[in-house]
C-alpha cells in the first residue's frame, strides 16, 4: 500500500447557520483513483472546497504527506500538488490552445510580457504529457468538451501534481470519449497521481474508482473498497431511502394511437421512422449522442420541423412546423438542456409554472385572474412536490430535481396528452430521479401518452412499455421492453 | 507551401477584416469611379486628419469591448476633461505650450475613467448602466458646475499646436489643398502603443482573457478588479486624448458636439470584426471598420448623394456589417454541430 497523501479529520464547516459538513474523515492514497459521491447539497463541493483551500474548516485538520494544517490557504494547496478542475474548466473559449495551456504558469512565474515562442513550447510540453494531440493555435471555443477536458487536465498537470480533483467529469462526454478519459486517468495512475472525482453517476463508481466516500446532508455515511458496493446499496447511501425497482406495466392502453410518425426524416440526421403510441404507453427511444435521437425528439415538438414523412395526432395528419402548433395538439416537450431551454430561470418558480397555460388563466379583458393563478400554482407545487419554502422565489435556487419538476409541471398544466422527454433525468440525483419516474408512469396511467427519449438504459427499461433503438439515423431495434436487458440494448445501439 | 497558404487563405476567410477591407476598397473605387477626386493627395489627407478623432475613440471603444463591457460615457468624458482644461487655462491667461492643456486633460480624464472603472471593476457593476449613468453625471458637471458655453477662444498654445501641419497636400487639378495635423503622429503613436500593449504584454492578454471567461480569469489567477480598473483609465486618458485634439483642430470648445458620437464609434468597432460579447476582435479590424465610417461620413458628398443621407448609409452598414458577421456565427456552428458527430462515428 502506497502512503497516505492527504487525510482530512474531523472537518467540520457551516455556513449561516447550516451545518454543511459535520465531522467528515477522508483520505486519499498516492496513485489512489477516488470516487466521492453525494446528492446535492450533501457536502461533496464543500469537502473539495477544503481540501483546495477555498474554505477553511471551522474545526478538524488536514495533513498532506504527514504535514500537519489547520488552516490552509489555496496557494499552499497547489503548492502541496493539489489541482482541482471545476466543471467549466476554467477556460477562454475566445483564445487558443496555446494561450489556455501557458497562461498559468506565465502568471505563477509573474511575468509581464508575452513570448509566444515560449509559450508555445511549455503547451507543446503540457501536452505531451497525456498524448494529446491537438492544433495549438485552434480557439479553444471550436473544440468538443472532451477536447476542452483534455486541455484542463494537462493545464492541471503542469505543476508538480499529486492529487487531481475532478468535479463530474464525465457530464457532458459520449460514451467513447468517457472511456478515452479513464484510459488517461489509469495512466496518471501509474505515475502515481492520485485521482478523486466528484460523480453521482453509479456505473461510473463501479468502473473506475478503487475506493470510495459517501457524503449525505454533511455526514459521512459510508467509505471503503468500491468492491463491496452494490446498486442498491449505492441507492441507499446515497438517499437513506430504499428503492425497490418498479417496472412499468401499461394498464389502460387505449384502442386507437394517439401518436404516429410515419417515415419521417430529416436529412443527415435521421431517415424513415416510423412508430406509434397508444395512451397510457411510455414508449422509450434511445441511441448514441450522434444517433438522430436529439433531432427527432425536436421535430416531434416543431423546434425542427421533419423534411419528408407525416406525424399523425389523433390519428389526424398534423403538420408539426413550430411548437406553438404542437402545443395546440396537446403535445408537450421537455428539453434536454432545462436550464437553458425549458425555464427562465432568474423568473420566480411560480411564474414558470403558469407560463404554458396563461392564456386561460386571464379574465375576459385579457388581465391575470390572480385568484385562478394563486391556487393552480399551489395545485402543482403540492403534487409534485417541489420543494421550496415560496413559489414567488426564483427557478434559479432549486436544485436540478426540482427545477426538473417545474418543467414537468410546467405542462402538466395544460391538460396534455402526449409528452415527450429528452434526457429527463440529465444531472438529476437519485431521488429526485426516482420520484420523476414515479411521476411519469403515474401520468400514463392515468391515460397520459409519454416518450422519453434518453441513453441511460436503467431508465429506459424501468419505465418504458416499448423501446426503439436509433443508430446512424435509423431504427436498429424495436424492442419490448418487458423482454429485454441492457446487453440487448447495447449491441443494436453499438 | 501551397497547402500552407491554401491553410492561411481558409484561416483568413473565417475573420471580418478581409470582407470589410474589400468593402472598403470597392467603395473607394466606386467614389473615385464616380467622382474622381479619390485617390487625390488632398482627399487622403483629409480624411487621414478626419479619421484622428473617430480613431482614437474607436482604440478606446475597443478595449473596452474586448473586455466584454461597453462604454457609451467617452464623449461625455471627453468633452468634460477638454472643457474644464479649456476653460482653466484661458481663465489664468496661460500663454504656453500644448503640452499643459494635453496633460491636464489626460489627468482629469484618468480621474473620470477610474470613476468608470471602479464602479464597473471594484463593486462590479454592469458596464452599460455605470458609464450611462456616468455620461449623465459628466454632462451635468460640464453644464451645472463649469456653466458651459461655446467657448470661441481657446488658448495660443492650443490654437498653434491645432494649425501646425506635418506637410500639406495640394491637388493639381483643383488647386485644393488640405494639411496634415500633427496630431496625425499622436494617433499613430497610441495605435502603436495599444497594439504592442494587447499582442505582447499579460496585461494585454488578460483584457481578451477577461472577455472570454471572467471567471476563468479570476480562477487562473489574473487580477481581474485591477486589469478593469487600469484599462478604463486608460480609456478615459486615451478619450480625453483625442478630446483635446478635436478642439485644438477646430479652434473652439464645443460643449456638447461630440455628445452622440459614441453610437457610431461602437457600430465601426464591431464592422470592424469585434464581438460585441467580448473577447474577439483586432485593432487591425477596428481601424478599418472606423476608416469605413468615416470615409461614408466625409466621401459620400462625392458620390452625388446629399449629406443628409449620410445616417442612414452609415445605419444600413451597421445593419449589414453586424449582420454578416452574426451570419457567420451561425454558420460556423452549424458547420460544428454537422461535423462533431461524424468524428465521434469515425
Amino acid at each position: 500500500m502506497a502512503e497516505i497523501l492527504l487525510r482530512a479529520q474531523g472537518i467540520y464547516k457551516s455556513f449561516v447557520g447550516v451545518e454543511a459538513l459535520k465531522d467528515v474523515n477522508f483520505s486519499i492514497r498516492a496513485g489512489e483513483i477516488h470516487c466521492l459521491a453525494g446528492e446535492n447539497g450533501s457536502g461533496k463541493s464543500t469537502l473539495i472546497k477544503v481540501i483546495s483551500g477555498v474554505y477553511t474548516p471551522d474545526a478538524g485538520h488536514i495533513e498532506f504527506n504527514g504535514k500537519r494544517y489547520t488552516k490552509i490557504t489555496p496557494i499552499e494547496a497547489i503548492n502541496n500538488g493539489i489541482q482541482v478542475i471545476y466543471q467549466d474548466f476554467s477556460i477562454f473559449p475566445n483564445l487558443t490552445v496555446m494561450e489556455n495551456l501557458a497562461f498559468n504558469s506565465e502568471l505563477a512565474e509573474g511575468r509581464k510580457l508575452i513570448n509566444y515562442r515560449r509559450m508555445r513550447s511549455i503547451a507543446e510540453e503540457a501536452i505531451s504529457k497525456i498524448d494529446f494531440k491537438v492544433d495549438l493555435d485552434a480557439y479553444v471555443g471550436t473544440l468538443s468538451v472532451a477536447e476542452k477536458q483534455m486541455i484542463a487536465i494537462s493545464r492541471a498537470l503542469m505543476f508538480n501534481t499529486k492529487l487531481i480533483i475532478m468535479d463530474e467529469p464525465t457530464t457532458a462526454l459520449t460514451k467513447k470519449e468517457v472511456r478515452n478519459l479513464f484510459s488517461i486517468i489509469l495512466t496518471l495512475k501509474k505515475r502515481g497521481i492520485a485521482i478523486l472525482f466528484v460523480s453521482h453517476k453509479l456505473n461510473e463508481v463501479f468502473e473506475i474508482s478503487e475506493n470510495f466516500t459517501i457524503l449525505r446532508s454533511g455526514e459521512l455515511v459510508a467509505s471503503g473498497s468500491t468492491a463491496e458496493l452494490d446498486d442498491k446499496k449505492f441507492s441507499f447511501y446515497m438517499t437513506g431511502r430504499d428503492f425497490s425497482a418498479r417496472r412499468y406495466k401499461v394498464k389502460n392502453r387505449s384502442e386507437k394511437p394517439i401518436f404516429q410518425a410515419n417515415q419521417v426524416s430529416i436529412p443527415g440526421f435521421f431517415e424513415d421512422i416510423s412508430f406509434s403510441l397508444h395512451r397510457s404507453e411510455i414508449l422509450g427511444i434511445t441511441g448514441l449522442l450522434d444517433s438522430g435521437r436529439t433531432e427527432l425528439a425536436l421535430s416531434m415538438f416543431g423546434i425542427k420541423p421533419i423534411a419528408k414523412g407525416s406525424y399523425y395526432i389523433n390519428e389526424q395528419l398534423v403538420q408539426i412546423t413550430n411548437p406553438r402548433i404542437a402545443i395546440e395538439h396537446k403535445l408537450g416537450f421537455v428539453p434536454e438542456d432545462r436550464l437553458s431551454e425549458g425555464l427562465f430561470l432568474p423568473q420566480s418558480i411560480a411564474d414558470n409554472i403558469v407560463i404554458s397555460e396563461i392564456d386561460k388563466l386571464t379574465k375576459k379583458a385579457g388581465i391575470v385572474d390572480q385568484k385562478k393563478r394563486g391556487d393552480e400554482i399551489a395545485h402543482w407545487v403540492k403534487e409534485l412536490a417541489i420543494a421550496t419554502p415560496d413559489p414567488n422565489n426564483a427557478c434559479q435556487t432549486l436544485s436540478g430535481g426540482n427545477q426538473q419538476r417545474i418543467v414537468l409541471a410546467k405542462w402538466l398544466a395544460c391538460n396534455l396528452d402526449i409528452l415527450v422527454l429528452n434526457g429527463p433525468t440529465v444531472g438529476v440525483d437519485i431521488g429526485s430521479k426516482h420520484d420523476i419516474h414515479g411521476i411519469l408512469q403515474e401520468l400514463a396511467n392515468k391515460g397520459l401518452g409519454v416518450i422519453i427519449i434518453s441513453d441511460d438504459l436503467p431508465e429506459i427499461i424501468e419505465n418504458c412499455s416499448k423501446i426503439i433503438v436509433l443508430k446512424n439515423g435509423t431504427i436498429a431495434a424495436q424492442l419490448e421492453a418487458q423482454e429485454t436487458d441492457e446487453k440487448t440494448i447495447l449491441s443494436y445501439m453499438l | 507551401m501551397k497547402s500552407t497558404t491554401a491553410l492561411f487563405i481558409k484561416k483568413i476567410s473565417k475573420r471580418n477584416e478581409p470582407y470589410v477591407f474589400l468593402v472598403l476598397l470597392g467603395l473607394c473605387i466606386l467614389i473615385e469611379i464616380r467622382s474622381g477626386q479619390f485617390f487625390s493627395s488632398n482627399n487622403l489627407v483629409d480624411i487621414a486628419s478626419a479619421l484622428i478623432v473617430p480613431g482614437l475613440f474607436a482604440i478606446g471603444a475597443f478595449l473596452v469591448i474586448i473586455s466584454g463591457g461597453i462604454d457609451v460615457s467617452f464623449p461625455a468624458l471627453a468633452s468634460l476633461s477638454v472643457y474644464a482644461t479649456t476653460k482653466y487655462l484661458l481663465d489664468i491667461n496661460y500663454q504656453g505650450g500644448v503640452w499643459a492643456a494635453i496633460l491636464m486633460a489626460l489627468a482629469i480624464g484618468a480621474l473620470l475613467g477610474a470613476f468608470n472603472g471602479i464602479f464597473i471593476g471594484y463593486f462590479k457593476l454592469p458596464a452599460l448602466i455605470v458609464t450611462l449613468g456616468s455620461s449623465s453625471v459628466f454632462r451635468g458637471i460640464m453644464q451645472g458646475a463649469l456653466n458651459s458655453r461655446q467657448l470661441t477662444i481657446i488658448p495660443q498654445g492650443m490654437r498653434n499646436w491645432g494649425t501646425s501641419s506635418l506637410f500639406i497636400a495640394r491637388n493639381p487639378v483643383s488647386g485644393l489643398t488640405s494639411r496634415m495635423p500633427v496630431a496625425f503622429v499622436v494617433f499613430l503613436v497610441v495605435l502603436l502603443f495599444v497594439f504592442f500593449l494587447m499582442r505582447y504584454t499579460m496585461f494585454g492578454r488578460s483584457i481578451y482573457a477577461i472577455g472570454g471567461s471572467e471567471l476563468s480569469a479570476h480562477s487562473s489567477g489574473f487580477n481581474v478588479v485591477r486589469t478593469k480598473i487600469i484599462m478604463y483609465t486608460m480609456v478615459g486618458m486615451i478619450a480625453s486624448l483625442a478630446g483635446v485634439i478635436r478642439v485644438c483642430m477646430m479652434q473652439q470648445a464645443h460643449p456638447t458636439n461630440m455628445l452622440g458620437m459614441e453610437m457610431n464609434i461602437i457600430a465601426g468597432v464591431v464592422l470592424g470584426g469585434t464581438a460585441i460579447t467580448g473577447g474577439r476582435g483586432t485593432l487591425l479590424g477596428c481601424m478599418l471598420g472606423t476608416l469605413l465610417i468615416v470615409i461614408v461620413e466625409n466621401s459620400l458628398i462625392l458620390l452625388g448623394i446629399p449629406t443628409s443621407w449620410k445616417s442612414v448609409f452609415t445605419g444600413a452598414l451597421i445593419i449589414i456589417g453586424t449582420g454578416v458577421s452574426s451570419y457567420q456565427v451561425i454558420l460556423m456552428n452549424r458547420i460544428k454541430k454537422k461535423n462533431n458527430p461524424n468524428k465521434e462515428a469515425a
